[in-house]
């Protein structure tokens, strides 16, 4: 169970304690830290997942679908 | 406007309704901007029972997504200028409601990127929808001024070394002759008066503009009939 905690806590821990300084990514001239990187990953996920999950909708009463 | 005769016996609200639009009254300023605002924004458009049967799809959520994540921002902002900053940082009360504020502020620009990124995509400046475009990338400027601002508006350390390092920027483009970032009383009247007004009036006439010329129709598929590309909305429609 610790080694679990300790695992995640690696992995997570560095992105989600904002008690210390960020943790930034550098590419080439870019620099954007891993909360803003992340957010957009969502961003691009969720806009993904709207345009490809099905919406249900009412059917209309004049059966015009 | 004309006034009634004093000594005629009172007339109740429900008889003036009915006194409306007389012909004689015509020229009147108040039939004429009425009359110009009914045609210019009737109202079964301002608010449809219906919609088109392809908006039945998760990406027509986000513009009211975002809508009310700004109602939920306003709201919170009123709660935080009432009991000011000493509770916004103490209090647990005050630092749920700072919390509020600023996820409602996450989830405001994170569903306008996506509408935006959706709109961009559809084209939706098609079939005399330019303004809406325009209001709409309007409304994102000053939106992303007034998160600035209220960056700098926290009274902590974060908002120091935000406005002293936006500040070189900011001065290296003259504007910081007017618009001085470590200006704490300046940012702070920037973000609670004047940029929350202009978001408000900016959507509000781009949700008119949403209204008025209906949610823009898809591109047509390579195999179908193609219509009144971007046109106003017809065919299939859905309930609301």
């Amino acid at each position: 169970m610790q080694a679990i905690a300790v695992v995640f806590g690696t992995l997570f821990g560095a992105l989600i304690d904002l008690n210390k300084p960020g943790n930034y990514i550098h590419w080439g001239f870019i620099q954007m830290s891993y909360g803003n990187l992340i957010v957009i990953i969502l961003m691009v996920i969720v806009f993904l997942a709207a345009i490809l999950i099905p919406f249900k909708s009412h059917k209309s009463k004049g059966g015009d679908r | 406007m004309t006034i009634a005769d004093p000594k005629a016996p009172r007339a109740d609200q429900a008889d003036l309704d009915k006194a409306a639009d007389r012909p004689e009254d015509a020229d009147q300023w108040t039939a004429k901007i009425r009359t110009a605002a009914v045609e210019a924004l009737p109202p079964q458009r301002m608010l449809p029972d219906r919609q088109p049967a392809y908006v039945a799809s998760w990406i027509y959520v986000f513009g009211v997504t975002t809508i009310a994540a700004l109602v939920v921002v306003i709201a919170t902002g009123f709660v935080l200028a009432i009991f000011g900053p000493n509770w916004w940082h103490v209090s647990s009360t005050g630092l749920f409601v700072n919390s509020l504020h600023l996820w409602a502020v996450e989830v405001f620009m994170f569903a306008m990127v996506i509408h935006l990124w959706g709109k961009f995509f559809m084209a939706a400046w098609r079939g005399k929808r330019k303004a809406t475009w325009i209001t709409g990338v309007v409304s994102f400027l000053v939106s992303v001024g007034a998160a600035f601002t209220g960056y700098l508006s926290q009274q902590n350390f974060d908002s120091q070394w935000i406005s002293t390092q936006a500040k070189d920027g900011i001065n290296s483009t003259g504007a910081g002759a007017i618009f001085n970032v470590t200006n704490f009383g300046q940012m702070i009247m920037w973000h609670i008066v004047l940029l929350p007004l202009a978001i408000v009036a900016i959507v509000g006439i781009h949700v008119l503009m949403v209204r008025l010329r209906g949610v823009v129709t898809p591109f047509a598929a390579k195999n179908e009939t193609p219509g009144a590309e971007g046109g106003p909305t017809s065919g299939a429609e859905v309930q609301a």
